[in-house]
């Protein structure tokens, strides 16, 4: 066991799953000689070499174009964006082949890539530096979307995306990278994409989050413990995602408040807020209410507390749910 | 006086370009590949082959037998001459305007009128020699090519990939960055840029100011090299060159085959619109077919028999073909949810299940 924080969770599992098969490489941008602008392939390059952990051209498309054509012929490549602001221009590779090679060969090909990228923000970024796109990713057929948001997730899923034999964007909420630390076991394990996690019981208001809101829901139920109590659902894995969890818990609380970084029009909440329509639609005593971001750009650090969303903003709306 | 500051030239480059074989056939027999004349027929085979395939297909589109597809006509060198200097084990990146190297890789035909015809299972090309699927979205998939020959020498693995395009996919940011790719980590990738003069409506003078598409490669910092499109010898020694080179760790090479379609687009297009007919005359006296013809039957070892006979031979076995595809079953409408992931997840499995109660 180490306590590590969350690129430290990352930076082992890259380690050990590097070790472990040598068909697993790690590049991009700054991640050999570097090791990666935020230290996520820290040492890598040192201990596996210029050939497993390489330094590539500044070229996004080109990335995760040739990261395409690497696992199809059998490597498996671990691709890093150096922001998600800047995944853009790999988008056409993203959608039009990552997504659709395995269904285009009838199975004959596949993709066993990982897109990590440097996600979200709170971290008084430079514009393009702190968004979080995670949407447009999820409705992308033939793509996995997983954000860890404790260090001890991190580590779990990125093994599994590793594993995994089709595309995963595994999107890291940067502003939670050192925040805290946690137990982190030293061995590999994995944590099955697709499942969530319940990171507060509660009976009274289900919060579904993932990313680094999961801490500002935690923080909010804290504060109103005496008032309400909230079960919090960290979703961990968007596509595919746990409708057996959301639906468990909706169920047994009748409210719901869907908490995202991401700007309000067609976010994931939106899918979340049509499932329980659809499946949970008696058990439900109120609408379900989005905390979202707002539907502009990402602002840059002076106005970008007020474009997050907090506890204030959170509470008001569990307020107005429980109320309803 | 300074003798230190000064202007000079710290790059320069220059592109050559290859023809042994003339619209002719007259050939200059110092520059012949090593090809057999069994070789040779073999090669001729396959040209008229596909161009007998290209016109049944086209045939059979006119009469709702088959979806929109893009003929090869007057692409046969291009396509064949550099398909048949490939090893086993090399690997074939095609976009969609290479039905012949297709053939060649052994991709049966059958399969190719499944894939334009509508059906998914096509691509599968099971007896094929690791040909990938074709890649619509123009220039893409150069970035696959370099990556798979990446892989094979982060392996180990003596091969070489080969990928095809055409003059607008040189303008895409995906072909410059697959060049650039290539170059910083010298992977054995062969890029055949099959210069047809056309983008559907767009000529080759509208596409770019660079002189020739070979130089990009320049740019690139990869070995750039242009042939008579049309010329089965030139194709086919330029990627037998590169493919040596390629697979003994010497790195990529681009080569620019200057050819023409002298077909439309595809069977959705009507290039009468925006193309000189003396334009198609000045380059059927270029034809590839005729031109190998003219070789053979200059040399001895091709006469009006052996057109006949292979002529009847290929026309038989296209009826067989088409017979075969056309009896077919049509594919389950579970297919469409089978192979998005390894597994199909709930959400696919339901959404299976709802319109299966429809049907």
């Amino acid at each position: 066991m180490a306590n590590l924080t969350l690129i430290e969770a990352i930076n082992r599992a890259l380690h050990q799953e590097m070790a472990a098969d040598e068909t697993v490489i790690a590049l991009g941008e700054d991640v050999g000689r570097d090791g990666g602008v935020f230290r996520a392939t820290e040492g890598l390059w040192q201990k596996f070499g210029p050939n497993r952990c390489i330094d590539t051209p500044l070229a996004e498309s080109g990335i995760v174009g040739t990261s395409i054509g690497l696992a199809v012929y059998g490597m498996k490549p671990v691709a890093e964006i150096q922001f998600e602001g800047f995944s853009y221009p790999a988008l056409d590779q993203i959608i039009s082949h990552a997504g659709k090679i395995r269904n285009r060969s009838r199975g004959k090909y596949h993709v066993p890539m990982v897109l990590r990228m440097p996600y979200g923000g709170g971290i008084k970024a430079l514009e393009h530096h702190g968004e979080a796109p995670e949407a447009f990713y999820a409705h992308i057929p033939g793509i996995k979307v997983v954000i860890p948001s404790t260090p001890y997730d991190a580590k779990g899923l990125l093994i599994s995306a590793i594993r995994d034999p089709d595309p995963v964007i595994f999107f890291e909420p940067k502003k939670i990278y050192r925040s805290f630390r946690e137990e982190v076991p030293d061995e590999s394990y994995e944590i099955p994409l697709g499942k969530a996690r319940i990171a507060k019981q509660g009976k009274d208001l289900t919060i579904i989050t993932w990313g680094a809101m999961v801490h500002v829901a935690l923080q909010t139920a804290e504060q109103l413990k005496e008032k309400y109590d909230i079960e919090i659902i960290d979703l961990r894995t968007l596509v595919p995602y746990d409708l057996q969890a959301i639906l468990a818990s909706v169920q047994k609380t009748g409210r719901c408040v869907v908490l995202h970084e991401a700007i309000k029009t067609s976010g994931f909440g939106a899918e979340i807020s049509a499932l329980l329509m659809e499946n949970a639609l008696l058990s439900l005593q109120a609408p379900v209410l989005r905390v979202t971001g707002y539907d502009i750009p990402y602002p840059l650090a002076k106005l970008e507390n007020y474009y997050l969303p907090d506890a204030k903003r959170l509470m008001a709306a569990i307020e107005k749910v429980m109320k309803f | 006086m300074c003798l230190f500051i000064m202007e000079k030239i710290v790059a320069s480059f220059s592109i050559k370009h290859l023809q042994i074989l003339d619209e002719n056939g007259n050939c200059d027999e110092k520059l012949m590949p090593e090809l057999t004349q069994t070789d040779i027929k073999k090669m001729y085979e396959w040209m008229l082959f596909s161009r007998m395939m290209d016109d049944k297909m086209l045939k059979m589109q006119r009469s709702g037998k088959m979806g929109t597809f893009a003929s090869i006509r007057g692409q046969e060198a291009s396509n064949i001459g550099s398909a048949y200097a490939m090893q086993d084990n090399d690997w074939l990146f095609p976009s969609f305007r290479e039905n012949g190297s297709l053939y060649v890789r052994g991709v049966n035909p059958v399969n190719l009128l499944q894939v334009w015809g509508g059906d998914e299972r096509g691509h599968v090309f099971p007896d094929s020699k690791n040909v990938f699927p074709m890649s619509i979205p123009v220039g893409s998939h150069l970035l696959h090519a370099v990556g798979a020959a990446w892989a094979a020498k982060l392996k180990g693995d003596k091969i070489a990939t080969v990928v095809y395009f055409g003059d607008g996919a040189t303008s895409e940011g995906d072909c410059m960055e697959a060049l650039n790719f290539a170059g910083v980590f010298q992977v054995p990738c062969v890029f055949i840029c099959q210069n047809n003069q056309w983008a559907i409506s767009v000529p080759r003078k509208q596409q770019t100011a660079a002189q020739t598409l070979a130089q990009k490669a320049i740019g690139a910092g990869i070995f750039g090299y242009q042939v008579d499109g049309n010329d089965i010898f030139a194709v086919f020694k330029a990627t037998k060159e590169a493919l040596d080179k390629a697979r003994s760790g010497q790195g990529p090479t681009f080569i620019e085959c200057l050819t023409y379609r002298m077909g439309d687009h595809t069977t959705a297009d009507d290039s009468t619109k925006y193309r000189d007919p003396k334009e198609l005359e000045y380059w059927k006296q270029k034809d590839p077919i005729d031109r190998l013809r003219k070789y053979m039957v200059a040399k001895k070892f091709w006469s009006d028999f052996d057109e006949k006979n292979l002529l009847e031979k290929i026309t038989q076995k296209i009826e067989q073909i088409t017979k075969e595809y056309e009896s077919i079953p049509l594919p389950k409408a579970e297919e469409m949810f089978q192979y998005t992931f390894a597994e199909m997840d709930e959400r696919q499995k339901k959404q299976m299940e709802e319109m299966k109660t429809k049907l």
